[in-house]
């Protein structure tokens, strides 16, 4: 049951095989049993899971036949603790929200819950998704299921964790530089980032407005489809929310994938990506010429500058968006403070981590008078230049292949010493997020030590049901995504 | 110290005004006055995470309303930013406002200075106008040293109207501000009232000597909440900055406050320690975009602006243009002369106005009372007027008949001529034997007359209106008298 497909948890839940609150509680158990040495759920509310669950068995007994049931009623996920959860603690990975209790559910969760599905649990992830390594929670990091001395990449590092562990089925990520795809290529697992503005950002806690999104993690792509046709839609409390017509994901899934064209950015194949992974990438083109596929080198000639231009948007927008976290309504306040100057920095010096703080005087400098145009104008103008490449590039191919990440997952504290050595993780991911693009992210061997390597798809604008259809013909042909490790058997 | 420079003020005007929407700029909450600390926050207004703003349409209403009254352009693309600043009333760390592309671009109002044959006219250009939310209150009493915090007034909609700074004397900036405050009450935009904060100016205050081209160095006098404070403060801030160059001292950049008690302006912080507030476009939001049908159809339903009404009624009525500035003050005034028109007919209009700026205005001004709760409705008033006009009152009548309505005394002027048998006595007649009495009675009048004392004529139209208490006609009883004097 702990490595069946979401389609088929479906169908045993319909066919009273088993009931949501049987499937929770297994799951429950095995989150006793491996979170301890994982840290990947941070919080955790059996009472309220299976009041959840009993509601879903309700849903599933009335509802068969008559009314529309979702496909995804009963099953279990878990929510990274960035999304606000009414009634969970929300702390975003933060001593700042350590104390924080949501009041209000996040669009995703409504519409997740909405759905059927029962919340397991908040993920652990890196305080307010910078990292890219979980090493910067505040509730310690998430430990690798596939080798616990190793890091299960960020931000959404909790879930990922979670998901490879067979904790959970499912699990909600957000991506704002690769906080999705790149966890799950070190973890082995199938994660999306939608088109920015398909899935909203209401009650997801904010880091890079411009550059957040919100995407399923499973184990599969057909998963991710059934997931995210429950996420996306148009939300009016969400200004960047795009007013689209209702999509099924999954409706191309079984699509053949002769005469799809690959485009294979020249820049993503050069030095910088070690070569296990690059073995790996290779490997799965090879499968994709077999399925009919053939490949075109295209040109992402600004690439190179997504990391500072990412580096300068992101840290920017966080260090206002974070503003709102200063101890007077909520959230974490110093003890002793003697006038409110004092509270501020205090509150804000003890509640926030060290890559919070960096980031937050990075985006406060890049702001300021005077160097506003010199950095932040700049960097505005370099992401419509990869935008620009990549509408170039998907002149000449229907999607783009590349590894996720340049390596597979670290051992703990190898990169956290050197940020920028960290920031390169996401090099090839932050370009989509730059350029508003969809990306997935899929598993594709394994490299050095056993480690899991990924596949990165990056779809056109709106290109989420041709990055599906291309990622399940080759979880078809393979079977990489159902590998699970061995230490949670 | 002889004084030899001829300093020369100049002074430009920054004024909130609070828009009269349903609810917030960014979120659905009431902004209405005076509710209980906090009652009126939502999730969005107390910035909780995870929230985000969605611009309400009717705040934009407003603002293309007042960039149509003033004549500006609407920018067909405007970009909300993010004020990045740290106060404890501001709940997300920044304010939302319009920095680099406003809503409403140039424009200008035209004001008059002074009364009489002294004012002066004046063209005031407009900078900008541009949309914002408001913050909340800091609250520092009840609190034992500590400090209250209310969001009920977070996320109120604003328009921040900035002038060119083209005005030259106290006078010119109270006149603008009070044009002002009557153009975006007459458009429905802003309710105007100063003492809840609705509309509050910030003034930039600077001198220079006469002839000179720069600008000397400028104060800003924050929240001026009337137009006395505005004109007190104007005047001691100009003194100061005076009186400190002749001294040889260079005037500071800085941010001052009035304080009414002492009549004087101090410094709240200068440039210094002004705030950096780092700008930038507010991810959270898309670039306002305002098209050509939107300003259409907000401009078919503007009310017609008061400069144009105010020729409308010269041409029209052939009023005065004191009587028709007057009658355009508010819109309420001009819609209550109007009815009264309707009812009376155009050949009224002028007594109409005469009543409307003269015994009604008098008697709302004695009991300070706003003319739509006029205890003497158009209505009534018209039926006064028609009354005059036929000649079945006279003026004095008419005014007690006033007086019987203002307080409660009939439903109106013709049950209150009838009750009190106030109607003229028109009667050629009667009204002959009434002057061969008063003749008769008043040799001593007479005799004066024929001897050349024109006063004693008018002592004998005076005792024969007295005789019938004032219901004869005048101009018959004048007539009468004339021919039986020989005159």
């Amino acid at each position: 049951m702990i490595n069946s497909s979401l389609r088929e948890l479906s169908a045993a839940l319909a066919a009273k095989k088993v009931s949501a609150v049987e499937l929770a509680t297994l799951f429950l158990d095995r989150i006793e049993k491996f979170n301890p040495a994982l840290n990947a759920f941070i919080t955790l509310d059996r009472d309220k899971t299976l009041a959840q669950a009993q509601a879903a068995d309700e849903k599933l007994k009335v509802g068969a036949g008559a009314t529309a049931i979702s496909p995804l009623c009963g099953i279990p996920l878990g929510h990274k603790d960035i999304f606000c959860t009414k009634g969970w603690r929300t702390s975003c990975g933060s001593q700042m929200l350590a104390n924080f209790v949501s009041p209000y559910d996040a669009n995703v969760v409504e519409k997740l819950a909405g759905a059927g599905m029962v919340t397991l649990g908040k993920l652990n992830m890196d305080e307010f998704a910078m990292g890219s390594s979980n090493e910067t929670s505040w509730f310690g990091p998430v430990k690798n299921p596939w080798d616990v001395s190793r890091v299960p990449g960020g931000s959404s590092g909790g879930s990922a964790a979670a998901i490879a562990a067979r904790l959970t089925p499912a699990a909600t990520g957000t991506d704002t530089g690769g906080s999705i795809r790149q966890p799950a290529a070190l973890c082995g697992l199938t994660g999306l980032k939608p088109t920015y503005g398909v899935v909203s950002r209401y009650g997801m806690i904010a880091f890079a407005s411009s550059l957040d999104q919100g995407g399923p993690m499973a184990k599969s792509a057909d998963d991710c489809a059934l997931l995210l046709n429950a996420m996306a839609g148009f939300d009016a409390r969400d200004s960047t929310s795009l007013e689209r017509p209702t999509e099924n994901y999954g409706r191309d899934l079984e699509q053949p994938l002769a005469g799809l064209k690959i485009g294979l950015p020249k820049e993503f194949f050069g030095e910088g990506m070690d070569a296990d992974v690059r073995a790996a990438v290779d490997a799965a083109l090879a499968e994709y010429r077999k399925l009919g596929a053939t490949t075109v080198e295209v040109q992402l000639p600004n690439s190179g500058l997504s990391v500072p231009a990412y580096y300068v948007i992101a840290p920017a927008e966080a260090s206002s968006n974070l503003s709102r976290f200063d101890g007077v309504r909520y959230g974490y306040r110093a003890p002793e403070y003697d006038d409110l100057t004092e509270m501020y920095s205090r509150s804000r010096a003890q509640g926030f981590g060290a890559e919070v703080k960096r980031r937050i005087l990075i985006g406060t400098y890049v702001l300021s008078h005077g160097y506003y145009d010199a950095y932040y104008l700049q960097a505005q103008k370099i992401r419509r230049l990869i935008a620009a490449d990549f509408v170039e590039a998907f002149k000449q191919c229907d999607v783009i292949m590349g590894p996720t990440s340049p390596s597979v997952a670290f051992a703990f504290g190898a990169k956290s010493a050197d940020p920028v050595q960290m920031y390169l993780s996401d090099i090839y991911t932050i370009s989509t997020n730059l350029a508003g693009l969809p990306g997935m992210s899929l598993p594709c061997g394994f490299g050095a030590n056993n480690m899991p390597a990924g596949l990165q798809i990056i779809g056109n604008w709106f290109g989420e049901a041709k990055m599906l259809n291309v990622a399940h013909q080759y979880q078809k042909a393979t079977d990489w995504h159902t590998r699970m490790p061995e230490g949670v058997k | 110290m002889t004084r030899t420079t001829q300093w020369e003020v100049v002074i430009g005007l920054e004024t909130h005004a609070q828009l009269q929407t349903k609810s917030k700029i960014f979120s659905g909450s009431s902004i209405a006055f005076g509710a209980e600390p906090n009652v009126q926050a939502s999730a969005v207004d107390i910035a909780l995470p995870g929230v985000l703003p969605v611009l309400n349409r009717e705040a934009v209403v407003c603002a293309i309303k007042f960039g149509l009254a003033v004549g500006a352009r609407i920018a067909p693309r405007s970009i909300f930013a993010r004020k990045n600043y740290f106060y404890p009333d501001l709940p997300k760390g920044y304010q939302i406002s319009q920095f680099e592309i406003p809503v409403v671009q140039g424009g200008g109002l035209a004001i008059k200075v002074g009364a009489g044959d002294t004012a002066t006219e004046k063209y005031v250009h407009l900078t900008r106008a541009h949309l914002e939310e408001d913050a909340g209150k800091s609250l520092h009493e009840d609190f034992h040293g500590r400090t209250g915090i209310d969001l009920n007034r977070a996320g109120t909609p604003l328009l921040e109207i900035v002038t060119e700074p083209e005005m030259r004397s106290s006078a010119e900036a109270v006149a603008y501000a009070k044009a002002l405050h009557a153009l975006v009450q007459w458009i429905g935009i802003c309710d105007g009232n100063m003492q809840e904060g609705s509309f509050r100016c910030d003034a930039n205050v600077s001198v220079r000597p006469m002839g000179q081209k720069e600008f000397g160095t400028r104060r800003e006098i924050k929240n001026l909440n009337s137009f006395r404070f505005m004109q007190q403060a104007i005047d001691f801030e100009v003194q100061w900055q005076i009186n400190e160059i002749e001294e040889g001292r260079a005037i500071q950049q800085a941010t001052v406050l009035f304080d009414p008690d002492t009549g004087e302006t101090r410094s709240m912080r200068t440039k210094e320690d002004a705030h950096d507030y780092r700008y930038f476009p507010d991810p959270d939001l898309l670039p306002l975009e305002i098209t050509a049908d939107w300003i259409a159809q907000v401009k078919s339903g503007l009310p017609e602006l008061p400069q144009a009404m105010k020729i409308r009624f010269e041409t029209d009525y052939g009023l005065s243009s004191y009587d028709a500035e007057t009658l355009t003050t508010t819109r309420a005034t001009s819609k209550f002369f109007e009815d009264a028109v309707a009812a009376t007919g155009k050949d009224s209009a002028k007594l109409c106005a005469n009543w409307v700026t003269g015994e009604l205005a008098a008697h709302l001004n004695k009991t300070d009372m706003p003319i739509e709760a006029s205890p003497v409705s158009a209505a009534q008033l018209a039926g006064i007027i028609r009354r005059i006009a036929d000649n079945t009152i006279s003026n004095k009548i008419a005014r007690d008949v006033f007086e019987a309505l203002w307080a409660g005394d009939g439903k109106d002027a013709d049950a209150v001529i009838e009750a009190k048998g106030w109607k003229q006595i028109t009667d050629t007649g009667a009204i002959e034997a009434l002057v061969d009495e008063v003749l008769a009675a008043n040799q001593k009048s007479v005799e004066e007359y024929r001897a050349g004392k024109e006063k004693a004529f008018n002592a004998l139209v005076g005792q024969a209106m007295k005789a019938t208490r004032g219901k004869a006609n005048p101009q018959q009883v004048t007539d009468l008298l004339k021919k039986k004097l020989g005159a």
